[in-house]
């Protein structure tokens, strides 16, 4: 179907956008990519469209203090493009990628994905977790929301008639100094469906870095299937003597080392490469 | 009515558009570029898929049907009919989609097409699981993928091996626009590949 007929504008600020916003049958257009299907169905039917595709201002990514500030209109695309958010929220990274195909990634928008507010999008719970803050521009002057009080209800937020979000903003996530409770390394190779040479190494197990031997020598020649290797991994901590400290009891890193062994193993079979 | 300019495969169009209109629509119906299809309703199917250039001007795969015209304004655009090179060479995904057989009906083959190449762009070797992943925005009713995947494949090596990047090439206008009314080479011109042979 074709959508109704309405006006479009576009403007090149973000007041301007505002003060066209003030029609109460206005509706922004980011990306598209709920918009247009919605306005091709007709179940949506503005008089007029805000596209804020000429806002270059809200657009891209960038550091402020502690936090990432990510601009609404920055793309699926774009984010999956920058390597702030790879390091700095590895998991807004990992949700961005499975959003939609290639083609609606190139266009959607982070803040469209959170206006929408649609209960099944990936962003609006992500923005929960990494417990974000919306940043909002209305008739009125800015405020901030955070995502707890953002999302109201179906397809519906806190946004006010007439109100923009122009960004998120994402408290780094990542500890400064990111020593390993425990690490497990692991490296095999494969003959057929039987692991022909296995080595893993485990860090912050012992005084020194150690060798799982009890892992390598149950699962040299085993097939690389999960019923051989979680029994082979729970062994993972044997003849290792891990600190007990404030950081981690020695009985949670006898633990972790076997979790984080199967993780490795699997990963290492599956055919990439984890540093777990 | 809204002044719209758009480079759609090397050619700049100017025209007055209503707001609503959709970018596939402006592309079929305005300026006949029918090479780019309508499969379905909900911005699912990816048949209508072209590369369009962003805000930095690099060109990525669209569904156009989910793009207003007035959105693509000053911006350059990319159809099935813009792919093959000089004197209708078909480009390498072209090529190796005719090879493969990687379609049936070939409503779906256009879209797809382009959505390889700009999977293809931005992965020069992607393996069998990326290929499928690359185009889930893609549907096809009839082949059952594995042709396709195959062809994407097949694409990507001949692709490595020229050393040459899958973008197309700058468009050759000429061919598609000036030489024949229905936008196609004069008939002597037309290289045998492109032809469809009966089967033995
Ligand atoms: C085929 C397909 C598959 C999809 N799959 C997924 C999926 O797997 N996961 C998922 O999460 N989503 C999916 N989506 C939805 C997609 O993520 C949309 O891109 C996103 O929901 C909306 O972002 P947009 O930039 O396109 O916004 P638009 O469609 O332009 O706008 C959406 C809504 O938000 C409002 N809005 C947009 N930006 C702002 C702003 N800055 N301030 C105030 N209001 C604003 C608009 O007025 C509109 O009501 C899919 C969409 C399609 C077509
Ligand atoms: S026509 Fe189906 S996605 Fe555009
Ligand atoms: S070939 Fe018929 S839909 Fe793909």
């Amino acid at each position: 179907m074709i959508p109704a007929a309405v006006e479009y504008t576009r403007p090149s600020t973000v007041d301007a956008a505002i003060e066209v916003l003030a029609d109460e049958d206005a509706k922004v257009l980011a990306g598209g990519q709920s918009l247009i299907p919605l306005l091709r169905l007709r179940l949506s039917a503005p008089t007029v469209l805000v596209d804020l595709g000429a806002l270059a201002d809200l657009r891209g990514v960038r550091q402020d203090g502690d936090d990432l500030v990510i601009g609404a209109m920055t793309t699926y695309d774009a984010i999956l493009r920058d390597p702030l958010v790879g390091r700095y929220a590895p998991l807004l990274a990992a949700a961005t990628q499975t959003v939609g195909d290639r083609q609606v990634r190139h266009l959607g928008t982070i803040g469209g994905s959170l206006a929408h507010a649609d209960p099944a999008g990936d962003l609006p719970a992500v923005s929960l977790a990494l417990d974000a803050t919306m940043e909002v521009t209305g008739a009125s002057g800015t405020r901030s929301v955070p995502a707890t009080e953002f999302f109201v209800d179906y397809l519906t937020t806190a946004l006010a008639p007439g109100e923009l979000l122009t960004a998120v903003r994402v408290p780094n996530n990542r500890v400064a100094q990111g020593w390993a409770l425990v690490g497990v390394a692991a490296l095999c190779r494969r003959d057929n469906g039987n692991i022909a040479d296995i080595r893993v190494a485990l860090a912050n197990m012992a005084p020194t870095p150690v060798r799982a031997t009890a892992v390598e020598t149950a699962l040299t020649g085993a097939q690389a299937h999960h019923t051989a290797i979680i029994p082979a991994c729970d062994r993972a901590a044997e003849g290792t003597s891990p600190a007990d400290d404030l950081s981690a009891s020695a009985g949670y890193r006898r633990h972790l080392a076997c979790v984080l062994t199967k993780r490795a193993i699997t990963g290492c079979i599956a055919g990439y490469v984890d540093e777990t | 009515m809204a002044r719209i300019s758009i480079t759609v495969d090397g050619v700049r169009y100017d025209d007055d558009v209503e707001p609503r209109t959709l970018l596939v629509y402006h592309l079929r119906e305005q300026l006949g570029k029918v090479g780019t299809v309508v499969g379905c309703d909900t911005s699912n199917c990816g048949a209508c898929t072209v590369l369009m250039s962003d805000p930095d001007g690099r060109l990525v795969g669209v569904k156009s049907c989910a793009v207003l015209a007035v959105q693509a304004d000053g911006r350059q655009v990319v159809t099935i009919e813009g792919l093959a090179g000089p004197d209708n060479t078909l480009h390498p995904v072209q090529k190796a989609f005719h090879e493969r057989h990687a379609l049936q009906c070939g409503f779906c083959t256009p879209g797809m097409i382009m959505a390889a190449v700009d999977l293809l762009t931005d992965n020069p070797d992607p393996s069998d699981a990326q290929i499928r992943e690359g185009l889930e925005g893609n549907l096809c009713r009839c082949t059952g993928y594995q042709n396709i995947v195959r062809a994407v494949r097949d694409a990507a090596r001949d692709l490595r091996e020229a050393g040459r990047s899958a973008a197309p090439a700058a468009p050759t206008p000429l061919a598609g626009e000036d030489e024949t009314p229905d936008s196609g080479l004069p008939r002597e011109q037309v290289p045998d590949e492109v032809i469809p042979q009966p089967v033995p």
